[in-house]
């Protein structure tokens, strides 16, 4: 049975434009021009259990709307969304309970505390065991190695450290699924590594289901079997990495991502550099 | 492999378990402010300030007189350092700090949480109110009855009730400020908004001047609304002119304001959580 079940998935916003100069801003205050942005157009997107799936797109692609759908924050404006036998935005508290949430660009614990009090604060919301919260923290902390800095503020650690604590704070009640949203950014080459190798070990021991968005190819090509591509709210490749090879020959998949950014198919040959030429 | 190592097995909370939850935040919040001591220092200035003012106006608008507003001077000096002595205990940046997070997409982290963010706030907020009695409101009291004695309540009966009914003025303090905290869902300009409700919370809640002090329509408009429990009404059982089955009335009126309220924010955080558009990336 699928763990995540998502079809037609579709999120539009609002957006307010404002006009231009004094008067613009005038006629604003009695009629107010809106255009509607469709982020994530009808997308379908279904996950097994213990997969591990990469979701990659363009800035603005939609990426972080498609996760903060799947994670409950954000109401689809249409389609279904099923996650771990739940409906995420309806039944909030209770599905919440079953998955982890990493945000890259900012972090869950609190910022003026030791890293340890967050972590209890967290065993506290989860209703995790004095037993299990010991045994798990001893666990990640052999591959991650935040001993060191357990007992000092989030605002005093450096980048790759508070991303180090921020993904034991979002695993230390095992949950089913694992969203992270940019996990690796702005990290160095071993931070990366670390966390790579984190991820690897929490998949296949606990079968943690995880889905990562990326922009760090690197990421993927090291973790991920699959990958979902995703462009101006379309799903444009949702399937294995080895077919995505296959279907365009021998490239680097640097240099696959950006064609199918540009829009271009396979069969077609398009060159990147000509910017101009690929949308002919 | 044991059972509870599967993943997405957490236990579900019973209450017990929330409640503890919600007394480590509590804990949490107290600590938090502990840390922060420069701020309270200036904080028993700018009291010291206030009070210092007021009590010279009054002092000045009594002069010759006996009694307005159904006080005498020596009650009215006490109802305004006692006005600000519990204000300094139940006020609350309730209002602006749930803007923040909702302006910069903070709140996208506690809807990923398995737990009532307005419980959770109250929480942190009640934290914030135990230091604020232990380190603002006790200390600043006991200096000013040093320096300028000002009435007891007559009783000890008065004293406890009293006490009953600022916890209650603080708790629909906090659900007003909560509530106007959400409007940073609806528009990017909060500021204007918490200016308004400041002005109106002094003015309505009795803090700047007793309702008695108000022509009879301006009464009877605030009567509608549950601003006057927060302070008038508390200070005037400190002063034991509402006594007897008088103090159970008020009590109970605060109930009702704390349960309307209630359901208000809920219903507004419902129905906004389902329109809001989370902030940045």
């Amino acid at each position: 049975m699928a763990l995540i079940e998502a079809r037609g998935l579709t999120k539009e916003f609002r957006i307010f434009r404002r006009r231009e100069g004094v008067m613009g801003a005038f006629r604003d205050l009695f009629q107010r021009d809106y255009t509607t942005l469709r982020a994530v157009d009808g997308i379908d997107f279904v996950v097994a259990e213990g997969e591990m799936v990469g979701y990659i797109g363009a800035n603005g692609a939609g990426k972080s709307t498609t996760i903060k759908m799947l994670t409950g924050i954000l109401v689809p404006t249409a389609g279904s969304v099923n996650v771990n036998g739940f409906i995420p935005y309806k039944e909030r508290e209770k599905y919440t309970r079953g998955i982890g949430v990493v945000f890259g660009q900012r972090s869950q614990l609190w910022w003026d505390i030791a890293v340890i009090e967050s972590f209890k604060l967290l065993r506290r919301i989860y209703n995790v065991s004095q037993e299990e919260f010991k045994a798990r923290l001893k666990k990640f902390d052999d591959i991650l190695e935040f001993g060191s800095f357990l007992h000092l503020p989030v605002r005093k650690l450096s980048l790759g450290q508070r991303m180090r604590c921020d993904l034991t704070a979002a695993l230390l009640h095992n949950p089913a699924i694992l969203f992270l949203d940019e996990p690796t950014i702005g990290l160095d080459v071993l931070g990366k590594a670390k966390i790579r190798e984190f991820l690897k070990e929490i998949n296949s021991e606990s079968k943690t289901t995880v889905i990562l968005t990326t922009h760090d190819l690197g990421d993927i090509e090291a973790l991920c079997p699959r990958v979902a591509i995703i462009d101006k709210g379309k799903m444009l490749y949702d399937g294995s990495v080895d077919n995505l090879y296959a279907q365009w020959g021998h490239d680097k998949m640097e240099d696959i991502v950006k064609k199918i950014y540009e829009g271009c198919k396979p069969e077609q040959y398009c060159m990147i550099e000509n910017w101009g030429d690929t949308h002919a | 492999m044991p059972d509870h190592d599967l993943p997405g097995r957490s236990r579900p909370v019973g209450f017990g378990n929330r409640f503890l939850l919600y007394l480590e935040l509590v804990r949490m919040e107290f600590v938090n402010n502990l840390a922060y001591r420069s701020s309270y220092f200036t904080g028993i200035f700018n009291y010291t300030i206030q009070i210092g003012a007021y009590f010279f106006l009054w002092d000045a608008i009594y002069s010759g007189r006996r009694a307005i507003g159904g006080l005498n001077k020596e009650e009215m000096i006490t109802y305004v350092i006692v006005a600000w002595v519990a204000r300094s205990f139940y006020f609350s940046n309730l209002d602006r700090r749930v803007a923040v997070e909702i302006r910069d997409g903070k709140i996208a982290l506690e809807l990923i949480r398995p737990y009532s963010y307005q419980m959770v706030k109250y929480a942190r907020a009640s934290g914030e109110a135990f230091f604020r009695i232990l380190f603002f409101a006790v200390p600043a009291g006991t200096a000013i009855y040093f320096i300028r004695p000002f009435g007891l309540p007559p009783d000890w009966q008065a004293g406890l009730l009293f006490l009953l009914a600022v916890t209650g003025g603080f708790v629909i303090n906090s659900q007003i400020s909560m509530i106007a905290g959400f409007c940073a869902f609806f528009t990017q300009s909060t500021s204007g908004i918490f200016r308004a409700k400041r002005v109106i919370m002094d003015l309505f809640s009795g803090l700047l001047l007793p309702i008695s002090f108000y022509p009879g329509w301006a009464r009877d408009i605030i009567k509608l609304f549950p601003f006057q429990t927060v302070s008038y009404m508390p200070n005037l059982i400190y002063l034991g002119k509402i006594t007897g089955g008088a103090v159970l009335h008020v009590i109970l009126l605060q109930l009702f304001w704390v349960a309307f309220l209630g359901l208000v924010s809920v219903l507004f955080w419902r129905f906004a959580v389902k329109h809001v558009v989370i902030q940045g990336g």
